[in-house]
């Protein structure tokens, strides 16, 4: 008979410092998560520089840094400054709100398919702005302002069919659902009607993508997620004891609905802000959290990594339906998918050989 | 006066009652177990008297207080609860879990102090956790993850402390463990100590009080060897029984008629 062999699975020993101050002031965190935090900034960062560099006017890397510390010629200066900067700071800003909203909903759901566009956030937005481009034949902004509407409204609406006592994972992953076929309805029913420029209009808008963006997005976007953040970080201690179910965050004295209405109501506000800004760019909410936790090792919401990983994500996926796909062809979305989705899927593989996250 | 009481609560769920008008008060440094059988309302009290559920009427006192005026943080560290269920969250260690007891002691600027460290340590050393510190806790046995939630609660360091079944789905080892470790608690570190527990032997034996609750109303409550009798249990769970002394600790222990006398009750 062959004798099985059982090894029990060590977590690591070390995995958080803390720094003490003599005033009684304590800071505690996750050596391996700053560390991914780090990295994908850098990466970020790297990947943001090269993406500006790409185009119908190819700029080497050396000139695009020289001209982003205000040293450039006034050609390079126009192209960089006016033309690709402020469409990769939407895409960064796209990224880390959808990366972060994602971390949010599914901590929330404790569940990893919560995500907002699997709930139909995404979808409620794409509604609004519909909404805006076939009945009114809105601007831009009208229909940037149709989508945020169309999200926070989907929001709404589902915290308030999802609640009996209290929001719970099921419910929410369930009711989001429902919402989100609704919402895909909706929108069907709304190209439908359409005409022929306005439908044509619509399409290009739903294939999300980073196509044509300036300033004029970057500051809403930056300014809503400015606020926003600092609001999400002072909650997630109090989301990390929700993981472990109502019952056990309530009696550690976490006020559970009012840190779960704080913390949906910003993913909802951060979903739907992303989507006015780039159309519905699908997958990144779903996977960065899922790629962000794979290498942080670390249980919890895991928020600064997954946002980060979000506007990695974004950029890389910006740069390669314009470098490997050919031009503007592809919409992000579809390329996000893509990586993200074999990125998730060979990590998956890979960790069942490993038996651990 | 004692620091944890219900006093005149009418609690339940939606619109339906399950207890009314219902009055408790658990002893100061008592180990208190409440019996009784399924939906009786023994959870729902336990749930009312941790401030998790809001009375419909009358108030649940906490040192004098109106427990749900008080804010949250500050019950949490005066009474701690060891819910039925709770979910240990994917690849978390032991030592991590018991440290998310520290919360309501911790803040923006004070997330690790310490103190914090000294208390996770101890509190693992005393429910025998302490070598498990690196292990996942979803690769333990249920005994383990039992004793491991056990020091998350006390590592919340309650002066109360409420538990909700706690030796449900453990087998007769595991349930005498997690009971000593009660014990212990109560008689070595002076905590108040409340339980729900089904086992009315083994409630009869390590309760120091004991309230029998049906139908949301009191029955009888005091020490075991004095209000265990025959006559409480057939009231309490509609058995007939013979009630006689542990032989091992002089406890009464109650044993349930043979089938055909039962029936015939």
């Amino acid at each position: 008979m062959k004798a099985t062999r059982t090894r029990a699975v060590r977590g690591r020993a070390t995995r958080t410092r803390a720094i003490r101050t003599g005033g009684g002031i304590s800071v505690r965190f996750d050596v391996r998560a700053a560390v991914v935090v780090a990295i994908l900034v850098v990466a970020a960062l790297l990947a943001s520089v090269v993406l500006i560099g790409t185009g119908d006017f190819d700029i080497p890397t050396a000139d695009v840094i020289r001209t982003l510390l205000g040293n450039g010629d006034a050609g390079q200066e126009f192209i960089i400054n006016d033309l690709r900067l402020p469409r990769v700071v939407v895409g960064l800003l796209v990224g880390a709100s959808l990366g972060l909203a994602g971390a949010l909903f599914q901590s929330i759901a404790r569940n990893p398919l919560g995500s907002p566009d699997v709930l139909g956030i995404g979808q409620g937005s794409t509604a609004g702005a519909l909404l805006m481009i076939v009945i009114f034949q809105g601007s831009a902004t009208e229909v940037a302002g149709g989508a945020l509407v169309g999200g926070l409204v989907t929001g709404a609406a589902m915290y308030l069919l999802a609640w009996k006592q209290g929001v719970h994972g099921y419910r929410l992953v369930l009711v989001g659902i429902g919402v989100n076929a609704f919402a895909v309805a909706v929108n069907g029913y709304l190209l439908t009607k359409a005409d022929l420029v306005d439908a044509a209009r619509a399409v290009v808008w739903m294939t999300g993508s980073l196509n044509g963006r300036d300033w004029e997005q970057v500051w809403p976007l930056l300014t809503l997620c400015a606020v926003l953040l600092p609001l999400v970080i002072a909650h997630a201690r109090p989301l990390r004891m929700l993981e472990m179910g109502d019952d056990t965050a309530y009696t550690l004295g976490v006020p559970v609905e009012r840190t779960r209405i704080v913390l949906m109501g910003s993913a909802v506000l951060l979903t739907a802000a992303a989507t006015a800004a780039a159309g519905p760019v699908s997958f990144v909410a779903l996977t960065a959290p899922q790629l962000a936790r794979r290498l942080t090792r670390s249980p919890g919401p895991n928020l600064l990594p997954a946002m980060c990983m979000g506007a990695t994500l974004l950029i890389v996926a910006d740069w390669a339906s314009q470098r490997v796909f050919g031009a503007d062809q592809l919409p992000v979305g579809v390329v996000t998918g893509v990586l993200g989705g074999v990125y998730l899927l060979w990590l998956l593989v890979t960790e069942r050989k490993a038996g651990r996250i | 006066m004692n620091r944890l009481i219900a006093d005149d609560v009418t609690i339940g769920y939606d619109q339906r009652v399950i207890a009314e008008k219902l009055s408790v008060e658990i002893p100061d440094n008592s180990f208190t177990v409440i019996v009784g059988p399924n939906a009786c309302g023994k959870s729902t009290l336990l749930r009312a008297l941790s401030r998790m559920l809001k009375p419909s009427a009358g108030r649940v006192l906490l040192d004098g207080q109106a427990i749900q005026s008080m804010p949250a943080k500050k019950v949490a560290r005066t009474l701690g609860l060891l819910p039925q269920s709770s979910i240990a969250p994917d690849g978390i260690t032991v030592g991590d879990l018991v440290a998310r007891g520290r919360y309501p002691h911790q803040g923006l600027l004070r997330q690790w102090s310490g103190d914090d460290e000294r208390i996770v340590r101890e509190s693992m050393e005393s429910t025998g956790v302490a070598e498990l510190a690196d292990r996942y806790v979803d690769e333990l046995s249920g005994g383990q993850r039992q004793r491991v939630w056990i020091a998350m609660a006390l590592a919340q360091q309650t002066p109360l402390l409420l538990l909700d079944e706690p030796t449900t789905f453990l087998d007769i080892q595991h349930q005498l463990d997690v009971l000593d470790l009660c014990a212990d608690l109560h008689e070595e570190q002076g905590r108040t100590l409340v339980a729900v527990l089904h086992d009315l032997n083994h409630a009869a034996r390590y309760a120091t009080h004991l309230i029998a609750l049906r139908d949301g109303e009191v029955l009888a409550e005091g020490p075991p060897r004095e209000i265990v009798t025959a006559e409480l249990v057939r009231e309490t769970f509609g058995i007939r029984c013979q009630v006689i002394e542990d032989p091992e600790t002089g406890t009464p222990l109650v044993v349930p008629a043979a089938r055909k006398a039962r029936v015939d009750a």
